[in-house]
């Protein structure tokens, strides 16, 4: 876009929805969320996100979600929603203190 | 410009060079269906297994032994969660799944066929049956398909805390009295030679492992983890001062492993055809259990239909 032509004139970019974009790097790897873009649909994100966030070859395969789709947990409700669990040590191996002979397990 | 390739030469390229086949990719029908049985297998296995332990959580000798019992029971029903999601990603159902379960179409690890008859046997079947579960894991971690390999990962960091729990009760019954001592020394005379058995038929014998090696679904062999499982866990019981259950184990200087006895394989082959102590009970309370919550769906959905 050149500096003479203002943007959100003509196109107001608050009416395109936003996408979530989700890049894997590598075969075998999880899809991981890098950003979001701005589109007219989910066709036109997925080449935005390409041109975007995969111009050194960091994915093999983009995935495009609706903001909008996405439901999320309220960091604000953190506590109640995730307890209890820091108050369970015997999840988690290091709470078993095994002889050093068979530590390895 | 090479010739363009075809989707099975793209799908063997793949695997020749060790990368994952993704839930898009195109892939063999066999390839396919033989996943479904394995994942939906490793599946039932996680659920079923909630049983035996499951039924010694009211019974576990304190609070924190139960506590500890609760969260490791249901880590079990995460792992079925995952293996079932991954399974799915592959165009079966849940409930094509559980109606295979239900109906003994689907089989699932015969080691929880076994009764769990005292609280040594909590901790055998921690030390054991989770370890055995252990070594079979960490090697599918490098299984050809994407979402099965990633179960494992997830699955095996969660897995440590199982076995140390087990052998944690194992180390104090050992370090008790001599009623104790006896106890620990009767589970692993009856948990010893299941656990063996839940790496499944020698490779010669084993129906799905040729091809399952070929498309590196599985990455070692029954025989090769079996051995592994021995090798570590031999000297665990010698810490334990438990005597395992077999007059030909013995270190082999020249192989470098333990040698062992041969399994008893017509007792596998009872146990996996249904025949075991136990199976009628572990299907039947299953069916039990998912008609007992039957009532919870419908709510859940008639919830969901009249806010939509
Ligand atoms: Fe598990
Ligand atoms: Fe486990």
């Amino acid at each position: 876009m050149s500096a003479n032509q203002p943007s959100g004139q003509q196109m107001p970019r608050h009416h395109m929805p936003l996408f979530e974009v989700f890049v894997r790097s590598k075969r075998g790897l999880d899809h991981t969320h890098v950003g979001s873009v701005h589109a007219e649909d989910a066709e036109q994100a997925l080449e935005y996100a390409r041109d975007v966030y995969t111009r050194r070859s960091e994915g093999i395969s983009v995935w495009v979600v609706r903001s909008s789709d996405i439901v999320a947990s309220q960091e604000s409700d953190q506590h109640c929603f995730f307890d209890p669990n820091d108050d369970k040590p015997y999840r988690h191996a290091a709470f078993y203190q095994l002889p050093d002979e068979v530590d390895n397990m | 410009m090479s010739p363009a390739l075809s989707h099975e030469e793209i799908f063997a390229g793949r695997i020749a060079a060790d990368e994952r086949i993704e839930p898009k990719d195109w892939m063999p029908e066999g390839y396919r269906r033989n996943l479904i049985r394995q994942i939906s297998q490793h599946a039932h296995s996680e659920v079923i297994g909630m049983q035996p332990e499951g039924a010694w959580i009211t019974r576990a000798p304190s609070l924190k032994r139960k506590t500890v019992l609760l969260a490791k029971v249901q880590d079990e029903g995460g792992h079925g969660l995952y293996l079932y999601s991954a399974a799915e990603t592959l165009g079966t159902s849940r409930e094509e799944m559980i109606q295979a379960l239900q109906s003994g179409r689907a089989k699932y690890a015969s080691i929880f066929n076994y009764p769990c008859m005292s609280w040594g046997d909590v901790g055998a079947i921690g030390w054991l049956v989770d370890g055995a579960a252990i070594v079979n894991q960490i090697s599918l971690q490098q299984t050809s398909y994407g979402p099965y390999a990633r179960a494992m990962v997830r699955i095996c960091k969660e897995e440590s805390f199982h076995q140390r729990q087990g052998y944690d009760i194992m180390l104090n019954l050992c370090r008790g009295s001599g009623e104790q001592i006896a106890m620990a020394q009767d589970a692993l005379d009856r948990w010893w030679w299941p656990s063996l058995m839940m790496f499944g038929p020698h490779d010669a014998e084993s129906a799905h492992s040729s091809r399952s090696m070929a498309w590196k679904i599985k990455r070692q062999s029954n025989d090769e983890l079996r051995q592994k499982f021995v090798d570590q866990t031999v000297p665990q019981a010698e810490f334990l001062g438990l005597r395992i259950p077999d007059p030909k184990l013995q270190w082999n200087e020249e192989r470098g492993h333990y040698d062992f006895g041969e399994i008893d394989w017509e007792e596998f082959a009872r146990v996996v055809a249904g025949d075991g102590p136990c199976n009628a009970e572990r299907i039947d309370h299953h069916v039990r259990a998912h008609e007992d919550g039957a009532w919870v769906r419908k709510a859940m959905l008639a919830y969901e239909e009249r806010h939509r």
